[in-house]
């Protein structure tokens, strides 16, 4: 048998599709609903009235019915869900903020370039066996002098060289190697040390300041001569620079070594022109530094070598005056972030 | 040091350019340098005489000379410098010629007087800064002659900068020995023959002090031509090596200083009263010094004097009154040899620096000085005429300075790598030592006077292996056996708390450690600091107690910059003055000024205060420090913390004190802290307990009590009668003003009670509380406020 067709379900099928359609926000739809499929909503009426029909016009009035409901009930809730979306929509672009604005706070500062070296230079060494050790920097003529074998007419020890204290009891300390002093007074072979620090020496110039850092190495064990020297300093030159930079060991002079060489390594662009710069001075440890410290030259034999924090510091990142390190201008320090 | 090339040459003659022989002796650690003499020749200049000066007619300065230039005619040349006058040999700039500042001579006319060319001077040919007049030349001189021929000037310098052992290289010869070593070929030095010893004439020669003076040689010279002049090549050499001529007694010894290495005196021998006497000063005399410089002597100054007093202050400079003059027909030339130690000291006592004393201090050949004396006395007979008297000799020249055993072993062991023996021994004898073998592999080796810096086997190693070369060294591999190290747990590590810092926006600064008294004094009135004996500047004088004394004119010195805040630390020693000793701790320190954010639009502008600082140190030290309330004299007297671990003050945190402020020119907010390195270093292992599955309650307790009461007092108090189940403790909220008295606040803390076994009632939280409430009111006379 045909549906009979139900002008009155028609008409509240279109009717009910143009309110859903037309709901702007979620209470109109939920009184949509309650008005169409709530328990005394129209369309429950609709089922309601279906008790009281034949057996076959109930069941094709049911399916229409039941159709419509569906039909309603999904429109409903596609509408709730967009009115929800746009509702999320707006609520968003509400929200939306500037992103480029900067963060709210402090930036970091940064460490001061001299220590950014000394900590490069230690992280090196630690690795390659060194550890480090710290001295005072207000010394005796014993321990920054006599004992590393600089003798009493060496110009060092001039007043113009050097800064005295307490009627010249002591001296503010010319370079760390007092500390290698200490270091082999205190332990025994096999030492292997770097001694980072405040050296100090009266000059200042564009070139010179009178308080300058230092990193001072030491090795002492059985055996240790130049040709291991210029091992480990060679590595650690290519390890600082990251690149295999040319080393040169040229024969020199400090009284606490015998030989004694200093290191010039090869620097400029290869395009324009190279010289080369020196960098470090070292050398196989003098017998009577070795003496004064009660440790056996015959048997031990060792080297040391001493490097300036702020010339390596200067060729690493081009800095060309040295005073820059110690006016703490903050628009300078800043650029080490 | 600057040297001839030319003149070195004429002793060894290395098949090398000067480059390469500089670079040569730079890898044997002489640090030396080749510079051409000149950087242009002079070109067309020649020697001209002058025949006739008259005055020009037209300008009063000016005078009108007949040159012969050898060109065949006589030049007419207008010259403005006072010493042209007939007879003398100038160099002239002939037209055409170009000076070597570039400027062209040609013909021109000088207020209407015909000139053809110019006479020079020095300066004008390039070979001095500054000079005086036309440079004379000598009578012998060849008109006509190329002045570039005449002077010798296609040369090149050798510059040395040798480090202090080798004394023995500031000659000619020195120099001359060691190129002939690095190169394998023979030294052909100037033979010296011993003068002829005419009259009779001598002057004794008494040495008081042997181990200060171990050699004096002199003898008397005399019918010396007063008028004579130092010949051009011997001014020539002299001015290359910066020395300018004074006399020619002057020029021969500073000549033969430069060619052997022997420092020389001559005394006008009219002057001198009795026998020559080498001593030490007697307190209180005194010494005018060549320079015109009066000194004071000390009694540890070496003297050569005579009968009328102190003569010469040994080694580093003669006295005005007995040195030579254009009068002086008769001399005496002494040669010695002085103690380096002596010498080094007399001449940082006066400062005084001379060519001398340089070469005092680096040591000179022992055995030289009669060489010397006879070297200088052929110069001086050769110059001035003159007849040579005996030579009065004091002490002894050595053959040689040390024996020293050298093993094979050794060699290689410290040099770390293999030296043939065949290498060996003529390495060392090409420096003119003598090699006995004394057993197997070790030799005895005698070193020549003149290598006096060589006294023990490593040095004997060095000069193996600086002539082998460093660069033939080969690397060792790294065969060093590792002994690990790891930094303690329990040491807090400064790196770590820099990294915290600096993530804190603190930027590191590095300052002095010598500052300003003035300023310190104000900072730190209380310590006495190490004062300097000799400061670079006044504002340098003293060692810092505090590193507040750098930090503030670091703060200073970058808002005068436009810097309105900053976040500066410093980690670093500061020195005091311990009775008679000094003391040295390492610090940590910091100075947070201005406002508390940089300029942002997400935070409100407002200036620093105490708790910007005190998150800054609880961060890094945790619940490890206790502020309490403090005095210090840089700091304000009610915003100032002592950082207090384990009973012992460590520490400061506080406002800059207003006054001081005032005094610093500080217009804006700042806070310092300071505290010991060595006393926050120790850190205890994390010891951490179980963690409770059940509940925490919290009750909120505002206390009100008085001003003065603290509160850290109030959180000691709970947390002392807050029982067992008192976990933790937060205050919360600080309340001052209605509804409280006159001089009470309220402080408000949040109590957590938690147990780890069950879930906590109400009444034992009650209790717990009432506990608390009745302890605050009984220690600190606080009320619960309701």
């Amino acid at each position: 048998m045909n549906a009979i067709a139900n002008p009155n379900l028609d008409d509240l099928l279109t009717q009910a599709q143009a309110d859903i359609a037309a709901a702007a926000d979620p209470r109109a739809i939920e009184a949509l609903r309650v008005d169409l499929l709530g328990k005394k909503g129209r369309v429950t009426d609709l089922l309601k009235s279906l008790g009281g029909m034949a057996h076959e016009q109930r069941k094709a009035f049911g399916e229409q019915v039941n159709k419509v409901k569906e039909q309603l009930s999904a429109q409903l809730e596609a509408r709730a869900r967009a009115i929800a979306d746009a509702e999320l929509a707006r609520r968003l672009a509400s929200e939306t903020i500037d992103v480029t604005l900067p963060g709210r706070g402090e930036p970091a500062g940064a460490l001061h370039p001299v220590s950014r070296t000394i900590r490069r230079i230690e992280q090196i060494f630690n690795a390659m066996g060194f550890e480090s050790v710290q001295g005072p920097e207000i010394e005796d003529d014993w321990h920054n002098f006599q004992a590393l074998n600089i003798p009493e007419s060496h110009p060092a020890r001039a007043m113009q060289d050097t800064f005295y204290a307490l009627n010249g009891a002591r001296l503010l300390r010319t370079h760390t190697s007092p500390v290698q002093v200490r270091t082999m007074l205190d332990r025994k072979p096999p030492i292997r040390i770097i001694c980072p620090g405040r050296v100090y020496r009266v000059d200042f110039d564009r070139t010179h300041s009178p308080m300058f850092h230092q990193v001072e190495g030491l090795y002492v064990a059985e055996n240790v001569g130049l040709a291991d020297l210029k091992h480990d300093l060679t590595t650690f030159l290519k390890l600082f620079f990251e690149r295999d930079v040319e080393a040169l060991f040229r024969p020199s002079y400090f009284p606490f070594v015998e030989p004694g060489a200093d290191v010039h390594i090869r620097w400029g662009d290869p395009e324009k022109g190279t010289r080369w710069l020196e960098v470090l001075g070292c050398g196989v440890i003098h017998p009577n530094v070795l003496a004064a410290v009660g440790i056996d030259p015959e048997r031990y034999t060792g080297y040391a070598f001493g490097m300036g924090v702020e010339r390596l510091t200067m060729l690493r990142y081009g800095v060309d005056d040295l005073r820059l390190f110690f006016n703490n201008d903050l628009r300078f320090l800043e650029q080490f972030k | 040091m600057k040297l001839s090339e030319n003149w070195l040459r004429e002793w060894v003659n290395p098949p090398a350019t000067a480059t390469e022989l500089a670079h040569k002796l730079n890898m044997a650690g002489l640090e030396a340098e080749a510079e051409a003499m000149l950087a242009v020749l002079p070109q067309g200049i020649v020697v001209g005489k002058i025949l006739s000066a008259i005055p020009h007619p037209q300008a009063d300065r000016l005078r009108v000379c007949e040159v012969d230039a050898g060109t065949g005619e006589v030049l007419q040349i207008v010259c403005g410098a006072a010493n042209a006058r007939p007879g003398i040999l100038v160099p002239a700039a002939l037209p055409g010629a170009v000076l070597p500042n570039g400027t062209q001579i040609g013909k021109a006319a000088l207020r209407g007087v015909e000139s053809s060319g110019m006479l020079c001077s020095a300066s004008e040919l390039g070979l001095a800064e500054k000079s005086d007049g036309l440079l004379e030349l000598d009578l012998s001189a060849k008109p006509g002659t190329p002045i570039e021929k005449h002077l010798g000037l296609v040369d090149n310098s050798i510059v040395l900068e040798l480090t202090p052992n080798r004394g023995d290289c500031l000659s000619i010869a020195g120099l001359a020995r060691e190129a002939a070593a690095l190169y394998g070929i023979p030294v052909t030095a100037p033979r010296i023959k011993p003068a002829v010893v005419e009259p009779e004439t001598r002057i004794g020669v008494i040495v008081d002090d042997i181990s200060g003076c171990p050699h004096y040689v002199g003898r008397v010279v005399e019918g010396l031509n007063a008028a004579a002049r130092t010949p051009d090549w011997m001014s020539e050499r002299l001015r290359r090596s910066g020395i300018r001529t004074i006399h020619p007694v002057v020029d021969i010894t500073n000549y033969v200083l430069l060619e052997l290495g022997q420092p020389m005196h001559g005394f006008d021998a009219a002057q001198l009263k009795g026998a020559i006497r080498v001593r030490r000063a007697k307190a209180g005399e005194q010494l005018k010094l060549l320079n015109e410089q009066t000194i004071t002597l000390d009694p540890r100054d070496l003297l050569i004097t005579d009968d009328s007093g102190p003569l010469v202050l040994a080694g580093i400079m003669g006295g005005e009154a007995s040195g030579c003059s254009s009068t002086t027909t008769s001399i005496f030339l002494e040669a010695a040899c002085f103690e380096p130690v002596s010498i080094a000291t007399s001449g940082r006592r006066h400062k005084l620096l001379s060519d001398s004393r340089y070469r005092f201090e680096r040591g000179v050949d022992p055995a030289l000085q009669r060489q010397a004396l006879e070297r200088a006395t052929a110069l001086v007979q050769e110059i001035c005429g003159g007849k040579a008297g005996p030579i009065v000799e004091v002490g002894t020249a050595p053959a040689h300075v040390a024996e020293i055993a050298l093993r094979h072993s050794q060699v290689n062991r410290l040099l770390g790598c293999e030296i043939p023996v065949v290498r060996i021994v003529p390495l060392l004898q090409s420096l003119g030592m003598t090699v006995t073998p004394s057993g197997a592999g070790s030799w005895q080796v005698k070193v020549p006077p003149h290598r006096y810096d060589l006294r023990i086997e490593a040095d004997l190693v060095e000069e193996i292996g600086r002539l082998h070369g460093y660069d033939n060294i080969a690397p060792g591999a790294y065969a060093a056996e590792l002994a690990p190290f790891s930094a303690k747990e329990t040491t807090r590590q400064l790196d770590r708390v820099k990294d915290a810092l600096i993530a804190r926006g603190y930027q590191e600064v590095v300052t002095y450690s010598f500052v300003d008294p003035k300023i310190q004094v104000q900072l730190d009135p209380e310590t006495p600091g190490v004062l300097l004996d000799n400061p670079i500047a006044e504002t340098m004088a003293v060692m810092r107690t505090t590193i507040w004394s750098g930090l503030i004119p670091t703060w200073q010195y970058n808002r005068q910059r436009q810097q309105k805040r900053a976040r500066l630390f410093e980690a670093g020693a500061v020195y005091a003055l311990d009775g008679e000793a000094n003391r040295e701790q390492a610090k940590l320190a910091g100075l947070i000024a201005g406002p508390a954010l940089p300029e942002q639009w997400g935070a409100a502008a407002r200036p620093v205060d105490f708790f910007d600082a005190k998150a800054d140190l609880e961060t890094l030290f945790g619940t490890s420090l206790r502020y309490e309330a403090g005095q210090h004299p840089a700091l304000h007297p009610g915003r100032t913390a002592c950082l207090v671990r384990d009973g012992v003050a460590v520490g400061w945190l506080g406002a800059l004190h207003p006054k001081l402020a005032e005094a610093f020119d500080i217009s804006e907010a700042l806070y310092l802290f300071e505290l010991d390195w060595a006393a926050v270093r120790d850190i205890a292992l994390p010891t951490p307990g179980g963690v409770s599955e059940f509940p925490s309650s919290r009750r909120d307790l505002a206390f009100v009590v008085d001003e003065a009461v603290s509160a850290q007092a109030i959180a000691d108090v709970i947390r002392d009668t807050g029982g067992p189940l008192l976990k933790s403790v937060q205050s919360f909220d600080v309340y001052r003003g209605a509804n409280l008295p006159e001089g009470r606040k309220s402080v408000a803390y949040g109590l957590i009670f938690q147990d780890y076994s069950r879930t906590l009632n109400v009444e034992e939280i009650d209790a717990a509380a009432q506990a608390v409430a009745a302890g605050v009111h009984a220690r600190l006379g606080g009320s619960v406020r309701e």
